[in-house]
């Protein structure tokens, strides 16, 4: 699979690459961690969230959807870097009406995740406290729109992964909201195994009768912070 | 009505072969038809063109200009904008709902009548204006109201589903657009003949061609100033199995009405660009995507297409040069400022929602149905029609060494000539408010919302790419206009015309208006606007897009260039809550029918 390989900088540390990786595809593999939320591994990249943004060469572009190319110079983690990416997550949180406590992701939500890890307190602005549906209507899955953060990682992958389209986008600006090929979910043809419904960063779709088989404290996130696994694959040579 | 809509569809999607890129126009022919996009369509369309239901729904609920539900026989949407409201839009409204029976946003009772707000129609020379249906009608006065309802209620008596009065033969007051090119100048509207740049440029290789562009220091005049010839040369250098060349026709940005100009006045030069343009990249294609509000220019944009067909000018074997064909389609759009941006535009282009791409890869590689494209603006074309008919050195003799050539500036607002300029590359802005008869402005929107506010400081700035950049806003503002209520009118114009694809934009702008609102409500404090500072930074730096990025700079020009401005806003205190105690308990005092005692209130 891979062509060539050459090197580039991310915040001094030189990382490999091959032609064809994106700048976090080749930090995921050298192990330096770059915050991102709309971005899926099996996915094609969306941009929507703009958490992995950088400097590139001294321009801000989208970690997930540049290229990497020979001699970049790539800076990540700066303060200025991270207060932005918090100043997103604490968008998103005004945006959608997200209640941690009762929620049934908590512990295990990439939204909540990084909040911590960026160190997101109180919430700056004042919620937009819209009104969202909630859609129950699949014996098996609910869609808890208050909690979509937009991610389109579902949009994504039934259409590319499970070949279903179940999902899509509808309206726009601010008023943008997730859509399904139907009058309600259980007209559609998504199935609890398909792709689409395992890939949700938050607790906006959700399989039923799942929610509290691990307990909080036992969760992805409780034991560590996002990224770590990430991380993890640096540390040895650190030491 | 099902047997309708169905044929309705079926004759659509038989117009454009069942091409599924074609969708907006599938949709917009349901649209004139109907009257709206129903339920029923959208399950045909998508049927028709075996695609998803929801891929049909996500573009169609993208674009302003088309509805899902139904409404009145006539829209009546009023250009809400600053300088329409300096103009007194806010009296013809009301002049309307009084006319028509609907509150502004509903439908009269007798479901004639839809009356709404709407951004720049591409007429801030002549506001207020409004677009009814299809057609423009401007400088209107509370007076003209009553008329132009009449007329309208009269058209409706003969029938038909009216999406144009004038296809009716109804003339209705006021509609009629001024073309107001106040001062034409040695470039762009110089007197030349038909034709004469395209000969001249097929006696030259596509290189030469290529090249002459390049020397003659061609910049993009939607306002980013990219240099055409690098454009076209990347274009050229990209393998494809067709090469695109697009005319960007979506001139949205408010107080810009120069290619409305353009159009009107030498559509010939523009096209004639885009066909050379052709020659130079080796497209056989060319499209031009016009925006909605601009429809009552289609059909005399589709004679101007015809006539220069017939002249041999289009076609094949273009001016008798072998194996040379280009042919140009019109695109209408239907509503959306974002579309102005290069890919976003080739996604609408695209029959889908205008959310721009990510880049790389840019146009130039993978544009329109993933083959090379150039898109460039009406403008650009215009000059490089000029360029191959007198000589790139001809050319680069106006402007100045980084911008050649001369600038077309739709000047508007409180200036006694509004309208459009050629002038020169590196006029100051001093001399072009000499020029246009506005020498005491207080401050100057220059490149419209996503432009700066220019304060009488700067006033000896040149307008050039090196300088202060615009596509050819210049929204003129006198004493008694205050600058923050035009940077909230410019923060709400963001608010919904963001596409909502990245965070954010789709949240950061609504969140800069609030706190925005706060502010002029005189409910800020100096943290308010610390905070309101530091999200607009986030804003600028974090967007996807060019909306994104310039959204905030209303606000940061503003507090730039008038921070005094914004200090007469603040509050002494600390910190003040964005409602009174009394605002946040209304609704429980209504609903319990009681007041809360007065010791609660002071807090």
């Amino acid at each position: 699979m891979s062509g060539k390989s050459f090197t580039f900088t991310v915040d001094d540390v030189v990382v490999e690459a091959s032609a064809g990786q994106t700048i976090l595809q080749a930090c995921d593999a050298a192990g330096v961690y770059i915050p991102r939320l709309c971005y899926h591994p099996e996915l094609e990249p969306a941009g929507h969230c703009r958490v992995c943004t950088c400097s590139v060469n001294g321009r801000f572009s989208s970690a997930c959807t540049m290229p990497a190319s020979p001699g970049m110079v790539v800076e990540s983690d700066t303060p200025s870097l991270n207060a932005d990416r918090r100043t997103i997550i604490e968008m998103l949180f005004a945006e959608g009406n997200h209640f941690c406590p009762a929620c049934e992701k908590s512990g295990d939500c990439e939204l909540q995740a990084l909040g911590y890890r960026l160190g997101m307190e109180a919430l700056p602005f004042a919620n937009l406290w819209p009104h969202r549906d909630i859609d129950a209507s699949h014996p098996d899955i609910v869609l808890e729109r208050n909690r979509c953060v937009l991610c389109t990682r579902c949009v994504r992958a039934s259409r590319l992964l499970d070949g279903k389209s179940v999902f899509g986008l509808e309206g726009r600006g601010v008023h943008l909201r997730l859509n399904v090929d139907a009058g309600c979910l259980g007209e559609t043809a998504l199935s609890a195994a398909d792709k689409a419904a395992a890939v949700c960063p938050v607790g906006c779709i959700l399989i039923k009768d799942h929610g509290y088989r691990t307990p909080y404290g036992r969760r992805r996130f409780d034991a560590e912070p996002i990224g770590a696994d990430i991380e993890a694959k640096r540390a040895p040579r650190k030491g | 009505m099902a047997d309708e809509i169905g044929a309705v569809v079926a004759a659509a999607v038989a117009e454009v072969e069942s091409d599924r890129t074609r969708l907006m126009d599938v949709i917009q022919a349901v649209q004139r038809r109907v009257g709206h996009i129903p339920q029923e369509a959208i399950r045909r369309v998508a049927e028709a063109l075996g695609i998803h239901k929801v891929e049909v729904e996500d573009m169609v609920s993208f674009y302003a200009y088309l509805d899902r539900e139904p409404k009145g026989r006539f829209r009546i949407r009023l250009a809400r904008t600053p300088v329409s409201l300096m103009n007194g839009a806010a009296a013809v409204a009301k002049a309307f709902e009084t006319a028509t029976g609907a509150r502004l946003g509903t439908t009269s009772p007798d479901g004639a009548f839809t009356l709404e707000w709407t951004a720049d129609l591409g007429m801030a020379d002549q506001e207020p204006s409004a677009l009814i249906n299809g057609t423009v009608v401007t400088a209107l006065t509370p007076g003209d109201a009553p008329a132009i309802v009449a007329a309208l209620r009269e058209s409706h008596l003969s029938g038909a589903r009216p999406i144009l009065p004038d296809q009716q033969g109804i003339a209705l007051p006021r509609a009629k657009v001024a073309s107001n090119l106040v001062q034409s100048g040695p470039v762009v509207f110089r007197q030349s003949a038909r034709g004469a740049g395209l000969r001249a440029a097929l006696t030259a290789s596509p290189d030469e061609v290529g090249q002459a562009v390049t020397k003659a220091r061609l910049r993009g005049r939607g306002g980013a100033g990219f240099p055409t010839g690098l454009k076209w040369k990347l274009c050229r250098q990209s393998i494809g199995d067709e090469h695109y060349v697009v005319c960007n026709a979506d001139e949205g940005e408010p107080g810009t009405f120069k290619d409305r100009v353009l159009l009107t006045e030498i559509a010939d030069a523009v096209f004639e660009g885009m066909t050379i343009a052709g020659y130079a990249l080796g497209a056989r294609h060319g499209l031009l995507y016009l925006r909605g509000e601009y429809v009552y220019l289609f059909r005399t944009l589709q004679d101007v297409l015809q006539r220069r067909h017939e002249l041999g000018l289009l076609g094949r074997n273009i001016c008798g040069h072998e194996g040379f064909d280009f042919d140009i389609r019109i695109q209408l759009g239907a509503g959306a400022y974002i579309c102005g941006e290069e890919s976003a535009l080739i996604e609408s282009l695209e029959g889908k929602r205008g959310a721009p791409r990510d880049r790389p890869p840019f146009p130039t590689e993978r544009g329109y149905r993933h083959q090379p494209t150039a898109v460039d603006n009406v403008e650009t074309f215009a000059c490089v029609t000029r360029i191959l008919e007198k000589g790139a050195d001809w050319f680069k003799g106006f402007g100045t060494r980084e911008s050649s050539g001369t600038k077309l500036l739709s000047v508007s607002g409180d200036c006694p000539h509004p309208g459009v300029y050629e002038v020169p590359f590196g006029i100051t802005v001093n001399q072009l408010l000499d020029l246009v008869g506005s020498p005491d402005a207080a401050f100057v929107q220059v490149g419209g919302p996503s432009g700066q506010c220019v304060a009488p400081k700067d006033y000896g700035r040149r307008i050039a790419f090196e300088d202060l950049s615009t596509g050819g806003s210049i929204i003129v503002f006198g004493q008694q206009r205050d600058v923050l209520e035009v940077a909230r009118l410019f923060t709400e114009f963001f608010v919904e015309e963001s596409c909502g694809w990245c965070v954010p934009c789709r949240v950061g702008t609504t969140l800069m208006k609030n706190s925005l609102e706060k502010i002029l409500g005189n409910r800020g404090t100096l943290g308010d606007v610390r905070q309101l500072e530091a999200l607009a930074g986030t804003v600028t730096r974090m967007s996807r897009c060019g909306l994104g990025q310039t959204a905030a700079n209303p606000i940061l020009t503003t507090m730039r260039n008038f921070p005094q401005a914004w200090e007469a806003r603040l509050q002494p205190e600390a910190f003040l809550p964005r409602v009174t105690l009394g605002e946040a308990l209304a609704e429980a005092t209504r609903v319990q029918g009681r007041a809360p005692v007065p010791e609660e209130e002071g807090a």
